[in-house]
């Protein structure tokens, strides 16, 4: 059971006996008055959207999601193939119900593909990954006081704002969750 | 690590040098009308019981979710024009406005009320722009905001008519008034100038003292820029009687949905006849700070969340 206070963006959540994840997420709060957190939700089967707000009181099932180890293979046109190494199955999704997991996307890279009875709903890759930065506009040193950061491009062709002294080549973390930069991988 | 996450706190450094040169500013606004700063103790034995906030625990006494009894128990000792700059803490409140420990600016005049409060957020507000050389706001939706006085001003009965299509006796007793304020009305207030949302239900005032006239009604009122919350503000309830009853209904409540009760701040319902008729309001420096920067997250005007730490 989760309660309100748990809920956050890519939550996946029972609603009706439907698995769906939380897409946005937001903890508002009028002053003295409660709590409240309004979310938009996503049905994983049907990919039907609604925003609803709940309040601390409510409580969630987690939804019934059976989870699968897969190896991403290769994305064509709108499929994404992933495979079971035990079975060999291969299984696809569309870029719909990989979303923004395809940033983060390297080859051969292990994810966990999502079943709701059988049929693949969706994956998530690990909380972590290191990627090679492709693009950078270089450093212009004796700039890093002023704090501010750049955008830079890595392999995956993500783009995402780092700190100014990330050079073209270099390996980056970064926190899938969030989308952002963690930090520099040396070696 | 070689301190790689340092850039996170650097990118933060022009809001950090504007946070520092607006409480500066802040604090000459008040040395310059004759308000002492006070400092009082954020660990206390007893927070003021309100159904929605929740102190943390610390040991047995509690972190402060705000400085409000020791300001009052001031006035009670003759204080007249008071303000201080504190840390407060609310369990569970993080979001894109909300820090669980934040910073609060709260004022209080004896001899005052609420509209004389009006008053001074306008001087204050529109003081420190002009000594941290902010001109032209532009809102969120890209239109320019106005800080010309006097500002906007309307009752949350107005408000609801108005934004929400519902009285808000209505909304009340559907058990959507958050639901509807955070959703239809907030979002529409302050936009192309500040706003005052101000007279709320008696039920939305726990400290607040009742309108001469309308018992339903607590002097109360928020304001509000760019849609965003500032400040809190009450006619302080001075009727020890009144407010004892009050933090026993609030209590109740608490203890109803399984909150932590707390012990009842007998001090300060001790010194409350004392307190001569005076006003009070808390600001959300962290939010004002956001305000002059135009940045949308908290986290940008502060150096660490919790998450960070």
């Amino acid at each position: 059971m989760y309660a309100a206070s748990d809920l956050r963006k890519g939550l996946r959540i029972k609603i009706e006996n439907d698995p769906y994840i939380v897409t946005e997420f937001n903890f508002v709060k009028p002053g003295k008055g409660q709590a409240l957190y309004r979310c938009k939700l996503k049905n994983m089967v049907n990919g039907n959207q609604f925003e609803r707000t709940f309040r601390s009181v409510d409580m969630f099932e987690s939804a019934d999601l059976q989870e699968k180890k897969m190896q991403y293979l290769y994305h064509e046109g709108d499929k994404y193939c992933f495979m079971d190494n035990e079975s060999y199955e291969q299984v696809f999704l569309t870029e719909d119900q990989v979303g923004e997991a395809s940033n983060f996307l390297l080859d051969d890279i292990e994810v966990e593909v999502l079943l709701f009875e059988n049929k693949p709903l969706g994956i998530t890759v690990p909380n972590f990954i290191d990627v090679v930065v492709t693009s950078a506009e270089p450093w212009a040193r004796g700039d890093s006081v002023s704090g501010n950061t750049k955008p830079v491009t890595v392999q995956t062709g993500y783009q995402l704002q780092v700190p100014p002294f990330i050079e073209e080549g270099e390996k980056i973390r970064i926190d899938t969750r969030s989308g952002e930069y963690l930090t520099r991988v040396k070696g | 690590m070689t301190g790689e996450h340092s850039w996170r706190i650097a990118a933060r450094c022009d809001q950090l040098r504007l946070r520092a040169d607006m409480l500066q500013a802040v604090r000459r606004f008040f040395e310059e009308r004759d308000f002492l700063e006070v400092e009082t103790p954020l660990l206390i034995p007893a927070p003021a019981p309100e159904v929605h906030i929740d102190a943390v625990a610390a040991g047995d006494w509690f972190l402060q979710t705000s400085p409000e009894l020791c300001m009052k128990r001031l006035l009670a000792a003759g204080y007249r024009r008071i303000y201080q700059i504190c840390k407060c803490f609310r369990d569970k409140e993080r979001g894109a406005r909300h820090l669980p420990e934040f910073t609060i600016l709260e004022w209080y005049r004896a001899d005052a009320d609420y509209l004389t409060l009006m008053d001074d957020c306008e001087d204050l507000i529109a003081t420190v722009a002009a000594r941290l050389g902010i001109s032209g706001f532009v809102s969120r939706q890209g239109r320019p905001l106005n800080l010309e006085r006097p500002w906007g001003r309307i009752t949350v009965g107005e408000a609801f008519l108005r934004y929400a299509g519902m009285e808000v006796a209505e909304a009340l007793s559907a058990d959507c008034f958050e639901e509807l304020l955070t959703a239809r009305v907030e979002p529409q207030l302050g936009v192309d100038a500040p706003v005052f949302l101000y007279d709320y239900p008696r039920e939305q005032g726990a400290l607040a003292r009742l309108k001469d006239g309308d018992p339903n009604i607590a002097e109360r009122f928020e304001l509000y820029l760019d849609g965003m919350e500032i400040a809190n503000a009450f006619s302080e309830l001075a009727d020890a009687d009144e407010q004892r009853r009050r933090f026993e209904d609030a209590s109740r409540e608490r203890e109803k949905n399984g909150s932590l009760a707390y012990p009842v701040p007998e001090p300060f319902l001790d010194a409350l006849p004392q307190m001569p008729p005076s006003a009070g309001i808390a600001l959300g420096v962290d939010r004002l700070a956001m305000f002059f920067a135009g940045k949308k997250r908290i986290d940008e005007v502060v150096a660490f969340t919790p998450e960070f730490l």
